[in-house]
């Protein structure tokens, strides 16, 4: 049982995480645990829910990488929040419009990857140029707040815990079961370890990509729509970090950036650790400039350890 | 002239700019002076460097997702060490290449993903940025503002610079023995290796030249700006990544050009400027710059198309 356990990918982002917790509580003699948990989770929500998407693009295989996700989530965001204009009625029709620009943006994803035959990372970087377009021009500057009723919905708790990580956790749990119990995943996982196998095999290599581009732009614009709510209105750069941090919270997950071999419960661990090591470095008093290298210090250092544990696979 | 496969890949390119310039100079014909070109591509200079350093990595099937974060921490150490203590900067400059040198090297021996190594490093080259400036400031050296606004007879300096650079490049990865050896290690690694030369170092020598032109690309910009931030290339990692795509460069396979590189570059800027000039919102530039790639890229496949027929023919 604790062999099964200790050969699982994911468990290395939850030790460092509870490690860094435990750090960083010591700092404080334990005062500050429940609010710094609470903080936690609400904000590796959004960490998590864009995650989830990238894990799903990542699984495909060598050069999936989904460079629009900030765009997308800008574009969502800002869209959803003009059309809703701080009215509470309308809050089921932003989300609709959100996830319906998510929808659109997977498929004009893949129909570049497949009309262009260019590589996904250029084709998710190029529609990432038009989406950003789009938002700066639907946005004109403007800070719409969002409607009152799910301002309060994204910033609130049910029993102490985080509205966010409650719907991040439920997003979670569909993903668990469409990468390990659907279909679908085993697919998706095969298409990542070995895409003419996959072919020969009579996937519908086609549609399970397409799908998977969907559902990673519907996470994306669905954190989006979350997040300007939650942030009390859409910013042009709002998006901006995700990029990074998406691929990141796969990674250090213990998911293949190879593909076809990815993990659900890492990406919570990773997330958890990404934000709680930022908050044990402001508790200590560290800077924005040691932040930022200590960040990608430990980047590295888990990607390194990660080969350590498996020197036999080949190379991306 | 014998045309290959490679000569129509860089057509492409070279029409879309072309393109791009007539539409200017039929919009705005002042454009078409000594002033204006130089006005329509100086920030071109740092781009076109940095999509060449990009160049350099694609060239080994890798990826830097850091190239926009290096260049606003060169561009930091200008403003700053370099300009007060030169040898110190020069000092830490040095380093900075040596430290992408090691990079290739780790990233080979331990055969990581470049793209995650390169994003963990670019949190750290920003964060040094931050810490060296914390606020945007500094001064450019007077040599690189005077090397950068010098005023050369018949063309504008951003065209020589231009033109230098993508001469200078393309000796590096087509003519030199180097430059074989990494596209080969791109092409088939195994090969390199079976022929007895070392992959590890020619993938070192690859990142450094990668890091040699990060430098360069920091360098120039500084020259331009006269002051840096260590936000101010963020966007150069993937507008390098699309200038190297945009001129004929593969991700797989080592198929890259120098010409095209600096020629994408120039492309996405023009593409970004050439509105302005239709009156257009600067709200749609960045979205431009999408639209070229696209349409560069689908005007491509046509003409691999026809490159495939011709070829079947035969």
């Amino acid at each position: 049982m604790i062999g099964a356990l200790i050969r699982k990918p994911w468990l290395w982002a939850w030790i460092a995480a509870l490690a860094v917790f435990a750090v960083t509580i010591a700092a404080t003699a334990g005062a500050s645990a429940p609010g710094l948990a609470k903080a936690a989770f609400t904000f590796a929500a959004f960490s998590v829910i864009v995650g989830l998407g990238q894990m799903f693009v990542i699984t495909l295989g060598p050069g999936n990488i989904d460079l629009s996700i900030p765009a997308t989530m800008t574009l969502a965001g800002t869209v959803a929040l003009k059309l809703m204009a701080t009215q509470p009625g309308m809050v089921l029709l932003g989300l609709a419009v959100a996830l319906a620009i998510g929808v659109g943006v997977g498929i004009l994803n893949y129909a570049l990857i497949k009309a262009l035959r260019i590589p996904p990372i250029i084709a998710t970087l190029a529609s990432s140029f038009l989406l950003q377009s789009a938002a700066i021009w639907t946005n004109r500057g403007l800070r719409i707040k969002p409607p009152e009723s799910i301002a309060d919905f994204t910033t609130g708790t049910v029993f102490g815990i985080p509205n966010m990580a409650l719907v991040a956790l439920g997003l979670t749990i569909l993903a668990w079961v469409l990468l390990n119990l659907a279909a679908y995943g085993r697919r998706i996982s095969a298409i990542g370890q070995n895409l003419p196998a996959a072919r020969r095999a009579g996937l519908p290599v086609d549609g399970l990509r397409l799908g998977t581009y969907v559902l990673c732009a519907t996470f994306a614009a669905l954190c989006g729509f979350l997040l300007s709510c939650f942030s009390g209105g859409a910013a042009l750069n709002m998006g901006a970090e995700y990029l990074l941090i998406s691929i990141a919270v796969v990674v250090i997950g213990g998911s293949s950036v190879a593909g076809g071999n990815s993990n659900v419960p890492g990406i919570w661990g990773a997330a958890l650790f990404l934000f709680l090591v930022v908050s044990m470095l402001n508790t200590y008093g560290f800077g924005a400039g040691p932040r930022l290298i200590l960040t990608g210090v430990i980047i590295i250092a888990v990607i390194l350890a990660a080969s350590a544990r498996g020197k036999a696979g080949t190379r991306g | 002239m014998r045309i290959t496969a490679d000569t129509i890949r860089l057509a492409v390119p070279i029409i879309a700019l072309v393109a791009l310039l007539c539409g200017v100079f039929w919009l705005q014909p002042r454009a078409m002076s000594y002033n204006g070109l130089n006005l329509l591509f100086n920030l071109a200079v740092p781009i076109a460097l940095a999509t060449l350093a990009q160049m350099f990595i694609i060239a080994v099937n890798d990826l830097d997702l850091s190239m926009g974060a290096f260049v606003g921490f060169v561009a930091c150490v200008t403003a700053t060490f370099l300009n007060d203590t030169p040898l110190l900067g020069a000092l830490i400059l040095l380093a900075a290449i040596a430290v992408y040198a090691v990079l290739g090297v780790v990233i080979h021996l331990r055969a990581l993903p470049s793209i995650v190594v390169t994003l963990g490093m670019s949190f750290v080259w920003l964060g040094l940025a931050v810490l060296i400036l914390p606020a945007p400031g500094g001064a450019a050296p007077p040599w690189i503002r005077s090397l950068m606004t010098v005023k050369p007879p018949l063309l504008p300096m951003a065209i020589v610079a231009s033109l230098l650079i993508a001469f200078v490049a393309h000796l590096i990865i087509a003519r030199s023995s180097l430059g074989v050896l990494i596209r080969g290690v791109g092409g088939n690694e195994r090969s390199v290796a079976r022929a007895g030369w070392s992959v590890v170092a020619t993938r070192a020598a690859a990142y450094a030249l990668a890091g040699f032109f990060g430098v360069l690309a920091g360098m120039a910009l500084v020259g331009l700006t006269t002051s840096a931030d260590a936000n101010i290339a963020l966007r150069y990692t993937l507008l390098s990544i699309a200038g190297v795509i945009l001129g004929g460069g593969e991700f797989i396979g080592g198929r890259v050009s120098a010409i095209g590189a600096v020629i994408g570059a120039l492309t996405l800027t023009l593409a970004g400027s050439f509105l302005s000039f239709l009156r257009l919102p600067s709200d749609f530039q960045i979205g431009a710059q999408g639209a070229i790639l696209i349409l560069v890229l689908a005007l491509r496949l046509g003409l691999d198309a026809m490159e495939r027929r011709t070829k079947g023919r035969r």
